[in-house]
């Protein structure tokens, strides 16, 4: 933003540099308009949240989440997301290893499947299981007399972050799969190792860091989730109250202090899995082309 | 989400292996567990619930279904949530033609902060970004005063709905923009420019053109993040029925006053809505692959 003259020149000679024929204005015109809109919906609200949560000191900051309710919600979100980026990970790589290496019928509809997590409302998919759980009904009804309670409970919660991050872990393995050549684990087979030797020797060293990005991406995902648990979990403090719904019941009780204190640990977390995520991704870029 | 079904090659699946080879890797019992697991995985997550949902919008007869879609404050809901995602997506298109442009064609100091900036939303959980403009519009917020003097309400009312909506589906036309703006090259551009071509004549005629699927890729998914935001929402809105309340906010209402037909039908309608998207992004990105 605040780049001089100089500092322009010196960025200038990629062969991706602007046009020479876009007037200096323009070019001004529009790198000023991408940062400010940036600045203005970006950074400005997240400072926002920064300032709120620490005005009061580091102190009034650790107390505030680290009180009771706050550390339940902040455990419970903790566990429950833990729970569900482990059972994705590895059904979402059974998942991508059928879709890639099998022909059957029903792999297009699996594969659109696979999808509609990102495409249907979070709140909807709260709905859904909360119809198909809830305890009025005839499968929440039987699961409850046979002392499953699903909704209002932690599964349903760990239900409602499997569906909604299901696609993360298939959609990050699913192009390493069909990059990594049939060939390596056939000849493997060939010379006698089992199927499971094979995928264990073969097919996991070569899609373990994909694996572990679409898993850090699914954490992340489950960290902040709110529509598809406010509706699913019952939101009973202490015990059903995950980290979301928690700064949602500050914010509605007026404690802003409360709310930002735990937005801001959520926000570094995600931030800090957003980063080691990027890194792991270019290390591998950077490993594919120098292979 | 790479494009799967293009890149997919039936060719290489099994039946087209040298038929010498005496084992087979692909095939026998276990392939045909690992496609059942994967079936059931997906049906437990989403086949049930979506059948669930279409039974529970049901179960009191169409009719009953009509009548409730067809109340005003439905209605009235459905309306509201278009009109926002609309103008969020509007917002998003320009601004994010804007930002992918400079980020892509520009350089300057700092580029690599600012394309960091542009992921953010996707790190944030939605309440959070609702209590990001709680803080800077609400009570003692930063620009309140500056709202106040200007006669505008902000928090609980349609505007910050609009910014809350345009916050988290942000990254969505900036992403699917860029690779496409990084692959066309600038030849073209150049080249309209030599021929004597204007900024905005080189848009319309050459850039536009060539990253049009992409564009509307991008498009659809902003509009359907737009669609089906509740978290954000819920904190910042009034929920006035009629006024500012979209149908997601519908849903969790009619949760609370036990109109459970009501809210499973409309979130039947959003499941539709979104599905409708989906297939049709489907095909843009089919058309973005092939060119």
């Amino acid at each position: 933003m605040s780049a001089t003259p100089t500092e322009l020149n010196s960025g200038v000679p990629t062969s991706r540099a602007a046009p020479r024929r876009i007037a200096p204005w323009g070019r001004w015109g529009l790198r000023a308009t991408a940062i400010a809109y940036l600045l203005l919906m970006v950074v400005l609200p997240l400072s926002a949240i920064l300032h709120a949560g620490l005005r009061s000191g580091v102190g009034v900051f650790w107390k505030d989440i680290t009180n009771p309710v706050a550390f339940g919600a902040l455990k419970l979100t903790l566990i429950t997301a833990v729970i569900t980026t482990f059972i994705n990970a590895v059904m979402g790589t059974l998942t991508a290893y059928v879709l890639v290496r099998y022909d059957f019928p029903g792999r297009r509809l699996l594969n659109g499947l696979v999808d509609m997590p990102f495409s249907i409302p979070t709140l909807v998919t709260g709905v859904m299981l909360v119809v198909l759980y809830g305890p009025q009904r005839t499968l929440g009804a039987w699961l409850e007399s046979n002392g499953i309670q699903v909704i209002f409970a932690t599964p349903g919660i760990v239900l409602a972050l499997l569906l909604v991050t299901y696609p993360f872990v298939v959609r990050a393995v699913q192009p390493v799969l069909m990059d990594l050549e049939k060939d390596q684990e056939e000849a493997a087979y060939t010379l006698g190792a089992s199927k499971w030797v094979t995928f264990y020797r073969i097919v996991v060293p070569a899609i373990s860091p994909a694996l572990v990005t679409g898993s850090l991406l699914n954490f992340g995902r489950a960290l902040g989730e709110f529509g598809s648990i406010v509706v699913v979990s019952g939101n009973i403090p202490g015990r059903t109250l995950t980290a979301a719904v928690h700064v949602y019941g500050q914010i509605e009780s007026q404690n802003q202090r409360g709310a930002s204190a735990m937005s801001i640990l959520l926000l570094a977390i995600s931030f800090l899995l957003l980063l080691l995520a990027d890194v792991l991704q270019r290390r591998r870029e950077v490993q594919r082309a120098g292979a | 989400m790479p494009g799967l079904e293009s890149k997919l090659n039936p060719e290489s699946d099994v039946r087209s292996a040298p038929a010498r080879q005496p084992r087979r890797l692909t095939g026998g019992v276990a392939k045909w567990v690992l496609i059942g697991l994967a079936f059931l995985y997906a049906a437990v997550l989403l086949a049930g619930p979506l059948a669930a949902i279409v039974w529970g919008s049901l179960s009191e007869g169409a009719g009953q279904f009509l009548r409730v879609m067809t109340s005003a404050d439905a209605l009235s809901s459905l309306k509201v949530t278009l009109i926002i995602s609309a103008v969020a997506t509007l917002v998003n298109t320009v601004f994010g033609l804007c930002v992918a442009w400079v980020l892509v064609r520009d350089r300057f100091p700092g580029r690599q902060i600012v394309n960091g900036l542009v992921d953010l939303p996707f790190a944030v959980s939605p309440v959070i970004a609702g209590l990001m403009l709680i803080l800077l519009f609400g009570r003692g917020g930063w620009f309140t005063p500056l709202t106040d003097a200007l006669g505008i309400k902000v928090v609980f009312a349609l505007p910050a709905m609009f910014l809350a909506t345009i916050f988290v589906s942000l990254p969505f036309v900036v992403r699917e923009v860029m690779p496409i703006l990084a692959q066309i090259g600038t030849h073209q551009e150049s080249a309209a420019y030599t021929m004597g071509a204007g900024p905005w004549q080189t848009f319309w005629h050459v850039t536009l053109p060539s990253i049009r699927w992409g564009l509307l890729y991008g498009i659809s998914l902003t509009f359907a993040r737009a669609l089906g935001e509740f978290g954000a929402l819920v904190v910042v809105s009034g929920s006035v029925s009629g006024l500012t309340e979209t149908s997601t906010l519908f849903i969790f209402r009619s949760l609370d006053d036990r109109n459970y037909v009501g809210a499973y039908a409309m979130a039947m309608v959003l499941a539709v809505m979104s599905f409708s998207i989906l297939m049709l992004m489907e095909l843009f990105r089919k058309r973005s692959e092939s060119g």
